[in-house]
């Protein structure tokens, strides 16, 4: 796996609770729960999971904004937790982000040209910039001419548009999307998600691209990792994902999903989830999904599942008890309420 | 903001003040140095539109040319205060290890009230100009670093300050680019309060006597020299103390029209597509 | 039960008179589901605050229309009337359940007052019924959460007693804006399921709002289609998405990023942002983005034409132009691929 752009080893992320006027540390959010993963060049690796799971977190960790409690982040098979201020600068230039919402991830008092600007300047690439930042906004699909408005004169999605301006400046080898989509309007969704497959094509770009929402992910990754509580439950490449989800959570996320499609949303057969995501900061002994899964045993609640091979090559699970092909679309009797 | 009329009424009084004492030796009839032993505490009149002091100078013009070194005292202090607490306040609120000695700091200088703090000060160091804006200073602008410091805290948690850093802007950059125009509302408005407060201030030690040599004209002086005489030369105190009191409402009232014509609220800003997402943070907390 | 007629709602602000909701008609029968979509900022909101007239006044004006429910027209009545509707007869959920619930009373305190405001009834009733109402909406152990205040529950537990509250006094109508907008997807699915249950239970009608098209496929029996303040399709749910008849509609449909797609898919975006509402473009208010115009779409306002079966879309083509110019559209993207 020399390839690997990426690669993130058992990485653990806590946040402290402080409590008092002490502020004694009482426990720990745990954010990010000890969790692999790795990304190959040229690939989009899309993230799934519910709020508050630890997507922003990790997208936090792997850029550098957020210090691990333990494990390791390597890019190009190089560990950047040791790195000096220098090389971070350094590093930067090769991993940005585009973050979730457009309205506050750009300077209110800032200049179009002056945000997309920024980067070069900040590693002194100032031959051309004009013309350079120009090119960026074309290549964004942004009208040159509006480079002195400021942001609030654009929409949602035009700011996502600049947001991606400016993560492309330096050229990066890889990006980070932290929900990019989640806060546009469902006309414009498709809008960006189609300019990041453009720009992914014509700048050779890998992607980390984090979502809510397991059809955002299905139009653009190429592998597929679910999050549950920190934890990492189910990853695989897209088209085993989708055509055969093994992990109950998975499943229950997929079928929660509505269609716009109402005939065979008379028809579908869904699982629904029982109450509610458990607190980080306390999470369930042995799977942490067994709170809320419907074939938990009592095996599952002792027992820690790590992620497994379980038939296909690239199909991991962290299941003791993987659901079968066809089961959830049979309707299972153990499987449905 | 100069659609209100409160905020125009508050800045025309103060532009008028401002010219009136700057241009005074071009239009005066009576210097305040002319002195006329005849005409000692006379009531106000066709000639002497506020009356005389007790060294027959035209109270007028008096009033007017104090403005000077009152003004002057207010806006150096102002000025002072603004840029130490800035700075203070921009270090603290970014950097967590300042943040904990400066805020000690500023934290025990607040346990004292300004003008008590002021008064130690200036009657250690003795009442000249140079001391009263220093120890004016060194009273009010611990109020500008806290006021700084919180509104740099809310704009350091805004996403755009992380892309930033990610973008890799140097912290310079950050703080003078990107946090201190997004902070500057509360400072400005926090200035004008500053002047304000500092007039007063001035007024209060030179009444008291610790302030500003006597000989100095300033509208605390004369009321201070006026005492004596309020009986029977009631206009020699109300002047000066009319002048206070117009300046400092008209400061106030132009601190709180810069307040709202800062506060994004008032204004119709752009409604955000979903402002829903911004709350599923909470949901959790 | 609830017809609305023509109904228009301006908002005077500083940028000028917003037309949030711009002569919109359409009714709801008793204990039938109609969905309203569109994106943000179609009006929506504005639309379903009217019906009850919880709009700000200023800046909402009501310049014209009807709104009559139960023969009565809402826009007359007397706010001492419309208390007595609201709440009573007409319940409204919002989409942030974090803020619709008063967060220094108790969950049973804010409900048992839901209940005796509009029914007088003994404190011990009151307290049964709102024992029964929380297990209605699927809040376990509801005896002991009683006592809870909102800061105890989390999202999708507040949407639950949000939804109680509505019940409370078995209103005819229930108005829910996005209630699940701001849930994860497990969550939406459990409140989704509830709202079935309910309206099976209590024979409710039922208006929901949403951007949302999957929700609306699942829960609707008619949809209404909003673009810039207007209804610019309506229909039963299953003409709305299988035989669509407007192009606003047919390219919202087709930019959805969707479960039942092939993998990395290509969607197929509607170009441009929707209009400003100030100053909307002149002729149809899609005509800017829709890949059906035609030279007559920038001078002509379509009204909504019946396509039968209580089918209604805003569009100056007729079916047989409207499907010819679909399928070209198609081939020309087919080339397009095939290239
Ligand atoms: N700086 C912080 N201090 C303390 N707790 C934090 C901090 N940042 C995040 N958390 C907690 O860590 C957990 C994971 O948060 P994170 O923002 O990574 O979730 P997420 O998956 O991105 O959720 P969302 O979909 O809402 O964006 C949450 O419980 C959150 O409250
Ligand atoms: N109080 C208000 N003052 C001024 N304009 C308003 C006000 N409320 C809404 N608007 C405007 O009215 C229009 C319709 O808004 P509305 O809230 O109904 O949209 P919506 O369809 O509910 O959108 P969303 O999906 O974002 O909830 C928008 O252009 C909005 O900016
Ligand atoms: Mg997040
Ligand atoms: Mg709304």
């Amino acid at each position: 796996m020399s390839e690997a752009l990426l690669e993130v080893r058992d990485l653990e992320v806590y946040f402290p609770i402080k409590k008092g006027v002490l502020k004694k540390t009482t426990g720990n959010v745990k954010a990010v729960n000890g969790l692999n993963l790795s990304v190959n060049k040229g690939e989009t690796l899309g993230i799934v999971g519910e709020s508050g799971c630890g997507k922003s977190t990790l997208a936090r960790t792997i850029l550098g904004l957020e210090k691990p409690t333990s494990g390791d982040i390597l890019i190009e098979g190089e560990s950047i937790l040791n790195y000096s201020a220098k090389q971070m600068h350094r590093l930067r230039r090769d991993v940005q982000m585009v973050f979730q919402d457009p309205f506050t991830s750009l300077n209110p008092r800032m200049k179009v040209s002056e945000i997309i600007a920024a980067p070069l300047k900040a590693y002194k690439m100032t031959d051309n910039i004009e013309q350079r930042v120009k090119e960026l906004m074309d290549l964004v699909g942004l009208k040159p001419e509006y480079h002195d408005r400021l942001p609030h004169e654009f929409s949602g999605g035009q700011r996502q548009r600049i947001g991606i301006a400016r993560a492309i400046a330096l050229k990066p080898k890889l990006i980070v999307c932290d929900e990019p989509v989640s806060a546009l309007d469902v006309s414009v969704q498709a809008q960006v998600i189609n300019l990041f497959e453009d720009l992914q094509k014509e700048l050779d770009l890998t992607y980390v691209f984090i979502a809510h929402d397991l059809s955002v992910i299905k139009h653009i990754a190429d592998k597929v990792s679910v999050m549950y509580l920190g934890k990492m439950m189910e990853r695989s490449d897209s088209e085993s994902f989708y055509n055969h989800a093994q992990h109950p959570y998975t499943n229950a996320l997929l079928s929660a999903i509505p269609l716009p499609d109402p005939g065979k949303e008379k028809t579908r057969e869904r699982i629904v989830l029982k109450g509610e995501l458990p607190s980080p900061a306390n999470p369930p002994t042995g799977c942490v999904f067994h709170t809320r899964c419907p074939i938990a045993r009592d095996y599952c609640k002792e027992n820690t599942p790590q992620l497994e091979r379980k038939g296909n090559e690239e199909h991991e699970v962290a299941c003791f008890f993987p659901i079968e092909k066809g089961m959830v679309e049979a309707g299972s009797e153990n499987l449905l309420r | 903001m100069f659609k209100n009329k409160r905020n125009l009424l508050a800045a025309g009084v103060l532009l008028l003040i401002i010219v009136a004492t700057i241009t005074a030796s071009l239009w005066l009839k009576f210097p305040p140095t002319h002195i006329d032993p005849e005409a000692r505490l006379l009531s106000p009149s066709g000639k002497n539109w506020f009356g005389t002091d007790h060294f027959g100078r035209d109270i007028f013009g008096l009033t007017i040319v104090a403005a000077r070194v009152t003004l002057f005292v207010g806006v150096v202090v102002a000025l002072l205060s603004t840029v130490l607490g800035t700075i203070t306040g921009l270090i603290a609120g970014y950097y967590k290890k300042a943040e904990f000695i400066i805020m000690r700091i500023i934290d025990g200088m607040l346990a004292f009230p300004a003008l008590l703090l002021a008064l130690a000060l200036v009657a250690a160091l003795g009442g000249n100009v140079t001391n009263i804006i220093i120890a004016l200073t060194f009273a009010f602008w611990p109020v500008m670093t806290r006021i700084v410091r919180s509104a740099v805290l809310q704009v350091n948690n805004i996403q755009y300050i992380e892309a930033a850093k990610t973008t890799g802007t140097g912290d310079l950059v950050i703080l003078f680019r990107y946090i201190l125009p997004n902070v500057l509302s509360p400072i400005i408005v926090q200035g004008t309060f500053i002047f304000a407060k500092a007039i007063l201030a001035e007024a209060a030690l030179s009444f008291l006597g610790v302030g500003i040599d006597p000989s100095t004209p300033t509208w605390g002086t004369m009321l201070q020299e006026s005492q004596v005489y309020i009986t029977i030369a009631p206009w020699f105190s109300i002047f000066p103390g009319v002048a206070i009191v117009i300046t400092v409402l008209a400061l106030n009232m132009l601190g709180d029209g810069l307040r709202d014509a800062f506060d994004p609220h008032k204004k119709n800003q752009k409604k955000s597509t979903k402002k829903l997402f911004r709350n599923r943070k909470q949901k959790y907390a | 039960m609830l017809e609305v007629k023509n109904l228009k709602v301006h908002l005077d602000t500083a940028s000028g008179i917003v037309k949030a909701v711009d002569g919109v008609s359409f009714h709801v029968k008793a204990g039938e589901t109609v969905g309203i979509v569109g994106e943000s900022g179609s009006g929506k909101s504005v639309l379903a605050h009217s019906l009850m007239q919880l709009n700000p006044v200023p800046p909402a004006t009501y310049p014209q229309g009807e709104i009559i429910f139960e023969n009565r027209n809402l826009l007359d009545l007397k706010e001492k009337e419309l208390r007595k509707i609201r709440g009573n007869e007409i319940a409204m959920i919002f989409q942030d359940p974090m803020s619709s619930l008063n967060p220094v009373f108790k969950i049973g305190n804010q409900l048992m007052e839901a209940i005796r405001t509009h029914q007088s009834m003994s404190r011990q009733n009151a307290e049964e019924k709102a024992l029964e109402l929380l297990k209605d909406v699927g809040i376990p152990d509801p005896k002991s959460r009683l006592n809870d205040y909102p800061h105890q529950f989390s999202g999708g537990m507040r949407q639950r007693v949000l939804i109680a509250i509505a019940l409370a006094c078995q209103p005819k109508l229930l108005i829910a804006d996005e209630p699940t907008t701001a849930l994860d997807v497990t969550i939406q699915a459990q409140i989704l399921e509830l709202m079935k249950d309910i309206q099976k239970k209590y024979g409710t009608a039922i208006i929901i709002i949403t951007h949302d098209l999957g929700v609306v496929a699942q829960l609707a029996d008619r949809v209404l289609v909003m673009y810039s303040g207007r209804i610019v399709e309506e229909g039963i749910t299953g003409d709305i998405f299988y035989h669509t008849s407007m192009p606003y509609t047919w390219s919202l449909l087709r930019s959805l990023p969707r479960l039942d797609s092939d993998i990395h898919q290509r969607l197929k975006s509607i170009q441009g942002q929707p209009p400003n509402l100030v100053d909307p473009p002149k002729g149809c208010n899609f005509s800017p983005r829709c890949p059906f115009v035609t030279e007559q779409c920038l001078e002509v306002d379509p009204s909504l034409v019946d396509r039968g079966n209580g089918h209604r879309a805003a569009c100056i083509l007729s079916e047989s132009e409207y499907e010819e110019r679909k399928h070209e559209i198609q081939d020309i993207e087919r080339e397009g691929v095939e290239q």
